[in-house]
């Protein structure tokens, strides 16, 4: 009985969590109900994913009001796929963040970071799940209020500066994206995304539908973090506590990235986004900048968790090349991209985060020979290292693949160069971190400190096992973002 | 033991010995007889493959897929079995060498030093018996990032310049180069199964063939092809066990080895021989044979000369590839056995002049062979190896790369071939004169002999494999014959 | 009429652009809230006004009357309201954790002390 309200139940359990949380307002109690609610995400995730592994789609109407009048969930291979990535990071944050904020936030503030951290997987679930155009902005807010919170909690007095200037985009891209979704209401006169996807085609005004699409992708990219929408990321990311930077790394924009996928290919069709517009040639340009201009920038980044945040720009690149692509192979690697770059930057966030307890900062020039005092942390930040480089073993690899393989499939050898060369300025910040952790002499600081505690390393190195597992092995992953490709582009008229 | 289990084997003994040496780190004696069997046991499960190979078998297993359609699959073919073969032995006689040599120079880490050494054993097995071009990629990258830590190893401003520069080109020539390659084959031909005869037949247009051929070669940056050679005298900060594993075990043969198994089983030489846009090859790795002849007759450094000496030999064996004839590919593939038996000796003695008289440079080996008779004596085989004279393993592949330019009247090449002998007598011969004939300069107070037994032994053997090469030529030459079409 | 006709989405175009414009021109954090709300305020409009049709009613039905207003738009809207004072009320508050934390709401000020913090790191 309970598995029929799966897809439900998997946004009100968190959505419920919060304010219990706050009710009995202490911290041991908000860690495990998070903790009890990312692994319920994680479960039903993980087992809607089998339900529609081999095609189907599962449709659920919220209070029995059929769709399109009521709101409907739809499940297909597509959202289930960013779903289980949500709740896998959702349950490996967790377990990070109970030894992690315990150092970066004041006890008395646990449980409403614990609360926070609930809405803000509600939210993204609910983004993801949804099948109703308007859901998306009211699930995308409450993701957003809370991430600003959660941003806020930042030790760092930049943190304040950074939360609320994320606030303000923010806004502005949720702003967009509901006009764009009003536009889109007015010309189709339904707000359920399978019935628009239906109606759109007989629209005869073009020109509300294009500023529909229009308002729609500044709005996502803004979000999504797209190149140059992307100025109020590096702040976020790297002023954040360390959970907060490893969830919404992995997550935040991942879960925009779908949408944008979502509009692009469902509502409007992958015909009028990619053949009659040139959206496709927009989104690789933008994306060719991101990878070479974002990748370095994050090589001249004093600030480790700067330039993670910087790296995660080019990274956002990559994903986006793909979907500019439009082919298979293309939104194969795209949507691969989604989870390889979530669990390794998700893992390379946590470890900075580990240097950051042990440390007290993540400024590279203070982390001369940090290899001696902490050999754990530093290996598994080179192994997450070589992932953004993409070294086959790891899952990184597995996506270059793809879009170099698209990129000659779409007949460009240029662009068939262009991922392999913006490796290289991977190459160069990754190097930028292995210079000054093993080839420097420890400072009299960094001797003293000894190896992270467990609480923070083990979440950190399961994600890192699943990097390697899944470069080496990469048969579920790419399986399932091969459905979710077709999901996608079964959305052609 | 089937040849099957014994293809498994081939990589997974040295992960294996990686993870026992690691956990041995605490006995020095423990560990270092750890690395020694595991050494003996892999040359021992790869020489049992000689007989089915000999045969005309060709044991080959698939594993799990790295990628929808292409397996991590492993397959013993000959060219792969002499590559095998070679570098699992030299292991042996490496890892005696480098017991002396890491404990005569008490140098740190050693444990990290046998682990990645182990590692680097792996990919290169991984290296020698891939059945495809992503294990094969796969297997080489690792091979690039387990010996990082090896270039590297001392940990200096110096090393860490060497290393920049040594991970640098590999990577970027194979992830910018050889991987668009591979996918772009992948594409075309929707197969990266080594393939005897190629892949390629008639899907590609001449231009294209000859732009793909380049992206492979400048790919394979461990070929050290000009202007990609940059890495390998880089490297050359590393202790010297490592070099003779980067010049003579693994590393540079790991890449003229990809060259060799990419243009016989991917392009295939009988669709090659024929087109006019692969021209510039035998041009490109002629003007390296004589570049890299003529720095290194031109440095002082001894470790510097043999690195050049060593772009200038991988040359040789990329332009017999390249001249397309069955002599020329038999000659490219007995090269890289000769090349590395002579190397590798010539790397010993390097590291034996070190650790005994801590001299690194040519000038300062005045009358050194008095005092360490072995191991010039043992330098001077490695020497007349490298130059081709009989009775060493030089002569023999020389040989057969010269029958190759001869038979296909490609004369520039036999000119190029001519000139450098005579280039690398010029930088060879003056040092065995410097040891034996001239006088020693005035006593500095450190008188010292022999280097350790270890590593006597070790570069004896070696001198010892490279003559025994020239009269036992029969047993790679019957894997390389089969390469050429029987 | 058709300059007339669409008059709304002109008043629609002007709130979203003054509200941008208040947001990007002014250093005050408290005035960019100000604007971001008039830049929410647009869209407020943008959705209610198509709903309505003209001579139509709440749409109740009765036989009197033929012609309802659409409903819908007025329900999402009054959550958008609910999201949008959200915001604002978060924003604000975040302004006055900045002023305990910098002693400013001035965003030239903000930015100037973390340069100078910022050299002051590198100094050391």
């Amino acid at each position: 009985m309970i598995s029929a309200h799966l897809p439900v139940l998997q946004v009100v359990v968190p959505l419920v969590a919060a304010p219990l949380i706050v009710l009995l307002r202490r911290g041991l109690v908000g860690y495990v109900l998070a903790m009890a609610a990312s692994a319920f995400v994680a479960g039903s995730a993980l087992s809607l994913l089998a339900d529609v592994w081999h095609g189907g789609v599962i449709s659920y109407a919220i209070g029995n009001w059929p769709p399109p009048w009521g709101i409907e969930y739809r499940i297909d291979a597509a959202n289930a796929f960013v779903l289980a990535l949500l709740g896998v990071i959702a349950v490996v944050v967790a377990a990070y963040a109970r030894r992690s904020v315990a150092a970066e936030v004041p006890a008395e503030q646990h449980y409403l970071f614990y609360a926070m951290y609930c809405l803000c997987l509600a939210g993204l679930v609910g983004i993801t799940v949804t099948g109703d155009a308007f859901n998306v902005f009211v699930f995308l807010e409450i993701s957003s209020l809370s991430s600003y919170v959660l941003i806020a909690f930042g030790r760092d007095r930049r943190a304040l500066l950074a939360s609320y200037q994320y606030l303000i985009l923010g806004t502005i891209g949720a702003t967009f994206i509901v006009i764009g979704v009003g536009l889109l209401y007015m010309m189709t006169g339904t707000l359920n995304i399978a019935d628009m996807a239906a109606r759109i085609g007989a629209v005869e005004a073009r020109r509300p539908v294009l500023a529909a699409l229009a308002f729609l992708t500044v709005g996502i990219s803004l979000k999504a973090a797209l190149f140059p929408l992307h100025l109020w990321l590096p702040g976020a990311y790297a002023f954040a506590p360390s959970a907060v930077s490893a969830f919404l790394a992995a997550t935040a924009t991942k879960v925009s990235l779908y949408v944008l996928l979502r509009f692009y290919f469902t509502v409007f069709g992958a015909t009028f986004v990619f053949d009659a517009l040139p959206m496709g040639g927009v989104l690789i340009a933008l994306s060719v900048a991101a990878m070479f201009v974002a990748s370095a920038t994050a090589v001249f980044q004093a600030d480790f968790k700067k330039l993670l945040a910087y790296s995660s720009l080019g990274q956002i690149g990559y994903i986006t090349l793909g979907i500019g692509f439009a082919s298979k192979a293309g939104l194969t690697g795209g949507v691969v991209h989604l989870f390889n770059h979530a669990v390794t930057k998700g893992a390379l966030f946590m470890l900075a985060g580990a240097v950051a307890l042990r440390l007290g900062s993540v400024r590279l020039d203070r982390m001369d020979g940090l290899a001696k005092a902490m050999p754990l942390t530093c290996a598994g930040i080179v192994l997450g290292g070589l992932s953004l480089i993409g070294v086959p073993g790891t899952a990184g690899f597995v996506t270059k693949w793809y879009l170099v393989l698209a990129a000659l499939e779409a007949g460009s050898w240029t662009l068939a160069f262009v991922p392999v060369a913006s490796s290289l300025l991977a190459v160069a910040y990754v190097w930028r971190f292995v210079e000054v952790a093993y080839f420097r002499p420890p400072s009299a600081e960094v001797a003293r400190l000894s190896e992270a505690p467990p609480g923070l390393l083990l979440p950190a190195g399961a994600l890192l096992v699943a990097v390697v597992y899944f470069g080496i092995d990469p048969s579920l992953t790419v399986g399932a973002a091969a459905r979710a490709a077709d999901a996608l582009l079964a959305g052609i008229r | 033991m089937s040849p099957e289990t014994a293809i498994l084997l081939a990589p997974a003994l040295p992960l294996a010995g990686a993870v026992a040496i690691a956990l041995s780190g605490r006995f020095p004696n423990l560990r270092e007889a750890t690395t020694l069997a595991t050494a003996f046991a892999l040359f021992a499960v790869v020489a049992t493959l000689y007989p089915a190979v000999a045969a005309g078998g060709r044991p080959a297993v698939a594993l799990f897929d790295l990628l929808p359609g292409l397996p991590l699959a492993l397959a013993a073919e000959p060219l792969g079995l002499l590559f095998a073969l070679v570098a699992s032995g030299l292991w042996i006689v490496n890892s005696l060498y480098s017991i002396g040599y890491m404990r005569g120079n008490r140098e740190h880490r050693q444990t990290r030093f046998y682990v990645c050494f182990a590692l680097a054993l792996a990919a290169t097995m991984g290296v020698a018996f891939a059945a495809n071009g992503l294990t094969l990629f796969f297997f080489y990258e690792m091979l690039t990032l387990s010996t990082f830590p090896l270039v590297t190893h001392h940990g200096t401003a110096e090393a860490r310049r060497g290393g920049l520069v040594y991970l640098s080109v590999l990577l970027s020539t194979s992830i910018v180069f050889f991987l668009t390659a591979l996918i772009a084959t992948w594409h075309v031909a929707g197969t990266l199964d080594f393939t005897e005869g190629g892949i390629l037949h008639g899907r590609l247009s001449n231009a294209a063939l000859g732009g793909l051929l380049a992206l492979y070669m400048f790919g394979i940056g461990k070929a050290a092809l000009m202007p990609f050679h940059r890495w390998l005298p880089a490297a050359m900060v590393a202790p010297t066990p490592v070099s003779a594993l980067l010049h003579a075990v693994a590393v540079v043969k790991a890449g003229v080895f990809s060259v060799v198994k990419v243009i016989v089983y991917v392009f295939g030489v009988r669709e090659l021989s024929g087109l006019t846009s692969v021209d510039w090859l035998p041009v490109v790795a002629g003007f390296t044979i004589v570049a890299a002849s003529i720095v290194a007759l031109r440095s002082d450094n001894l470790k510097r000369r043999l690195a050049y000496s060593t772009v200038s030999q991988l040359a040789y064996v990329v332009l017999a590839a390249a001249l397309l004839t069955p002599l020329s590919v038999v000659g490219a593939a007995l090269h890289i056995a000769a090349h590395a038996f002579g190397k590798i000796t010539l790397f010993f003695a390097a590291g034996a002049i070190y650790t005994a008289a801590h001299k690194t440079e040519v000038s300062e080996l005045d009358g050194i062979g008095r005092r360490m008779p072995w191991t010039m004596t043992a330098f001077s085989v490695g020497a007349l190896s490298m130059i081709g004279l009989p009775p060493t393993a030089g002569f023999v592949s020389k040989w057969f790369i010269l029958g190759g330019a001869f038979a296909s009247g490609q004369w520039v090449a036999f000119g190029v071939i001519v000139a450098s002998t005579l280039l690398t007598a010029g930088y060879f011969l003056p040092i065995v004169y410097r040891a034996f004939f001239r006088p020693a300069p005035a006593p500095d107070g450190h008188a010292h002999g022999e280097a350790p037994a270890t590593m006597v032994v070790a570069l004896t053997a070696t001198a010892a494999l490279t003559i025994l090469m020239f009269f036992f030529a029969e047993l790679p030459l019957a894997l390389a014959r089969q390469l050429a079409g029987g | 009429m058709s300059a007339f006709g669409h008059f709304s989405y002109w008043i629609t175009m002007f709130l979203l652009a003054a509200g941008l414009y208040i947001v990007i021109a002014r250093g005050h954090l408290v005035k960019k809230l100000v604007g971001l709300s008039i830049f929410q305020t647009s869209v407020y409009l943008l959705y209610i006004a198509p709903g309505k049709l003209v001579g139509g009613t709440a749409p109740i039905i009765s036989d009197k009357f033929t012609v309802y207003s659409n409903p819908l738009p007025h329900v999402l809207i009054l959550t958008a309201i609910v999201v949008g004072i959200a915001t604002l009320a978060l924003g604000l508050a975040l302004v006055v954790r900045i002023r305990e934390a910098y002693g400013s709401a001035e965003e030239d000020e903000i930015l100037a002390q973390d340069e100078r913090a910022a050299r002051d790191a590198r100094a050391t």
